[in-house]
């Protein structure tokens, strides 16, 4: 493979430096590195930009199989290209859901075949999401697809005893437990954030309090069996009181924040938009600033996008009657600029750790989220934090186009990523 | 007035008090031998219920009748409607038939403003209940109602119902007429206290303009009138209250507590009523119980708003008004 030298790209934020790939790995980074070592190499041009980490998303879904209608797994890993990312944890609720290591194998291949981005399958917690019945999590482990992370997401494992069972097995091969916190008696018939919103809109009411409450009770499992649990898209002020609660207890547990979290909130839904429909909702100001000092201050440990893509026809309609989610991967590092870099809370270093080095050392990807430096794997990709632009859907590479940032102003591009040295995004364009 | 009818809350007092007194020259109408106007003759107005209410439905028919529009009646329940581009293709279709007003009454809450701002259609929409969101000619009728009995037929052309202390029971969280109700009264200048149980009362109601009591009795002696919403009994089984007869313990209204309202004070109610369960029929068939007037109102309101909105051929009350907002 041949050679590429970044020039004056600010690592991490930092100050300019060049960085040279050879072939797979990142051979040399520095200031001015001399021609003779960088011969035959072809320059990218990166003043001004911010190099950073390929990103790692903990939360993808990607619907294949059996969704291929909203995307696939190569519509969706050139989206997390396009996105900056060099790998992503899918989602086991597909069609069938990946509870078997014939599926997460599946996924895990169709990845590896398209070279956009690394997907790193999510088992299933339980068999058909079900909540009952363990799913071979051992299998899915050992098989090719090596899975480390269980969720049941869209889902939440609701069963106490099946929880602890999930955390206390997964020890024996170093996974984690993803849960939704969702507990689902009182979040019959929700369909936005309870309170003062919800209740002029005459919408089904999703209280804080039905997160808050699986979240305590998980940590407390996950310290009773001493195994660690991550909680998925938390989203409100109360959820983070509890995790800091944990964390100062020594409990292992991870937490991850939406890019739509740290921005949106439920006055919103006035709209009566569906663009708007998420799981969990979204919810109010009050919310959206704790998450993001818990961000800054570690307490939310990354960023993880949901990425959900939906077909027009499943939003275009009256509100009840849509699907829940929106497309993230595309848009993430220009929201948490907007929300986290550009607000003073959080540099690009801070941005490296919660969206690339974080998520990969929960997931346990290998080759990702490692350090700018000589001798690793060059996952990496820049970003034009000085871009300014409003947000087109017609450009995205998901197949789905449900997002809610449309015609919406954004900082931040992304205009090149690399896989293990290969450019899978140039100058902002797919390769 | 805007080109739709969506929520109480987007009407102004002039919007809301022009309506209750075209309804009143509507009403006069319905005394002629022949009621009919030829207000809306060649206008098509479509009834879109995707949910059972043969009441609202047969109101709006009668008031569309009485102004010689033709009208057309599409009763969705039953047909596919699990997921929404039945509400999409529906209303491409009678815009594709030149409608010119449809009366959306849907189970989704939000589902008549999505038709009015999708783009989906040209016509006027007018919201015959959503959910558990709104119902904005109820909450007229309601109003066109309590401003005959508390203020006066004729004397209370113009006026709207300031300082009118109106007390709305039941099953707050459920209901549509109560958000529609709270929001209207507020812009007629009347003080509301709504009473349920704190399980029918939505999270988040202090934002509303309104008071929030759980003791019926302390409310009674200062109201002017008393609204009972229906409860249904299913919530009892979602654990909402304990038993049916707690519930009318607590919050039915039996002639004892009528006897402790003021004495021009008025019962009313959305129907339909469970006797026994929030009403005994002992209330309900007493004389200051407006129930039937409600129903007869509800054909002027539901008058005066189609002919507000789609300007009939003659001139309006204040059509010159309403063209320059």
């Amino acid at each position: 493979m041949s050679k590429i030298l970044i020039r004056g790209a600010k690592v991490l934020g930092g100050e300019p430096q060049d960085v040279l790939i050879d072939g797979s790995v990142i051979e040399a980074v520095g200031t001015g590195i001399s021609d003779e070592g960088a011969e035959g190499a072809e320059v990218v041009d990166a003043a001004g930009k911010v190099l950073l980490p390929g990103l790692v998303d903990l939360h993808t879904h990607l619907r294949e199989p059996g969704r291929e209608d909203s995307e696939t797994v190569l519509t969706g890993t050139r989206a997390a290209a396009s996105g900056g990312y060099t790998a992503v944890f899918a989602m086991a609720n597909t069609f069938p859901v990946a509870d078997t290591a014939g599926v997460v194998e599946q996924v895990y291949r169709l990845g590896q075949q398209h070279g956009y981005c690394d997907v790193q399958p999510i088992g299933a917690v339980t068999v058909g999401l079900e909540g009952r019945k363990l799913a071979e999590l051992g299998a899915m482990h050992e098989s090719a697809a090596g899975v480390t992370v269980f969720s049941d997401d869209g889902k939440c494992v609701d069963d106490a005893v099946i929880m602890r069972r999930a955390l206390e097995y997964v020890k024996a091969f170093g996974g984690v437990v993803a849960q939704h916190a969702q507990e689902p008696r009182l979040t019959e018939g929700a369909q936005m954030n309870e309170g003062v919103v919800s209740a002029e809109l005459g919408l089904g009411g999703w209280p804080s309090v039905a997160e808050e409450s699986i979240i305590a009770r998980d940590v407390l499992l996950a310290e009773h069996v001493g195994s660690r649990v991550h909680i998925c898209h938390l989203s409100t002020a109360g959820s983070v009181e509890i995790v800091r609660w944990a964390k100062s207890r020594g409990i292992d547990v991870t937490a991850e924040v939406t890019p739509h979290h740290l921005l949106l909130t439920d006055e919103l839904v006035r709209s009566y938009n569906p663009v708007y429909k998420v799981n969990p909702p979204l919810r109010t100001q009050q919310d959206v600033l704790a998450l993001r000092e818990a961000l800054a201050d570690g307490t939310i440990d990354i960023v993880a996008t949901d990425h959900a893509p939906h077909p027009h026809e499943d939003k275009d309609c009256e509100w009840a009657a849509a699907a829940m989610g929106m497309v993230g991967l595309e848009t993430a590092l220009s929201v948490v600029q907007e929300t986290m870099v550009d607000t003073g809370l959080l540099d690009w270093a801070g941005v490296a750790e919660r969206m690339s080095f974080k998520p990969a050392e929960i997931g346990r990807a290998k080759g990702h989220g490692r350090p700018v430096s000589a001798g690793e794997p060059a996952n990496l990709m820049l970003v034009d934090t000085e871009y300014r632009g409003s947000v087109d859907p017609a450009g995205f590479a998901s197949r789905s186009r449900n997002t809610p940032y449309e015609g919406r102003e954004l900082p931040g591009r992304v205009t090149h990523t690399w896989l293990r040295g290969k450019a899978t995004l140039v100058d902002g364009k797919l390769t | 007035m805007q080109r739709h009818l969506i929520s109480a809350a987007d009407l102004t007092r002039d919007d809301a008090v022009l309506i209750l007194d075209t309804a009143e020259e509507m009403a006069r109408v319905a005394d002629r031998p022949i009621k009919k106007l030829p207000t809306l003759r060649g206008r098509t107005i479509v009834n879109l219920f995707f949910e059972d209410s043969t009441r609202t439905r047969i109101s709006f028919e009668a008031a569309e009748k009485r102004l010689s529009a033709d009208v057309i009646n599409f009763t969705a329940k039953g047909s596919s409607v699990s997921k929404g581009e039945s509400l999409k293709d529906t209303a491409q279709t009678l815009e594709a038939m030149g409608v010119d007003a449809v009366v959306i009454r849907h189970g989704a809450s939000g589902a008549p403003y999505r038709l009015a701002t999708s783009g989906w259609i040209d016509a006027a929409v007018i919201n015959a209940g959503d959910g558990t969101h709104q119902h904005p000619t109820q909450a007229l009728l309601d109003a066109f109602t309590m401003r005959r009995r508390l203020v006066g037929r004729d004397a209370g052309i113009g006026q709207d119902l300031a300082g009118k202390r109106i007390t709305i029971v039941g099953d707050i969280l459920h209901s549509r007429v109560a958000r529609s109700n709270v929001d209207l009264l507020h812009i007629l200048g009347a003080q509301v206290t709504l009473v349920a149980p704190p399980t029918l009362v939505p999270v988040g109601i202090e934002t509303w303009p309104c008071e929030v009591a759980y003791d019926l009795d302390s409310t009674l002696a200062k109201s002017d009138a008393v609204m009972m919403l229906r409860v249904q009994r299913e919530r009892m089984n979602a654990a909402f209250f304990p038993t049916e007869r707690e519930y009318s313990r607590r919050y039915g209204l039996d002639g004892d507590r009528m006897a402790r309202m003021p004495e021009h004070a008025i019962v009313m109610h959305p129907g339909p009523m469970v006797r026994g369960m929030e009403i005994t029929a002992e209330v309900a068939d007493s004389d200051r119980c407006t129930v039937v007037e409600q129903v007869a109102n509800g054909v002027s309101i539901r008058m005066a708003v189609l002919y507000l909105l789609l300007g009939g051929n003659e001139p309006a009350v204040s059509h010159t008004r309403i063209e320059e907002k």
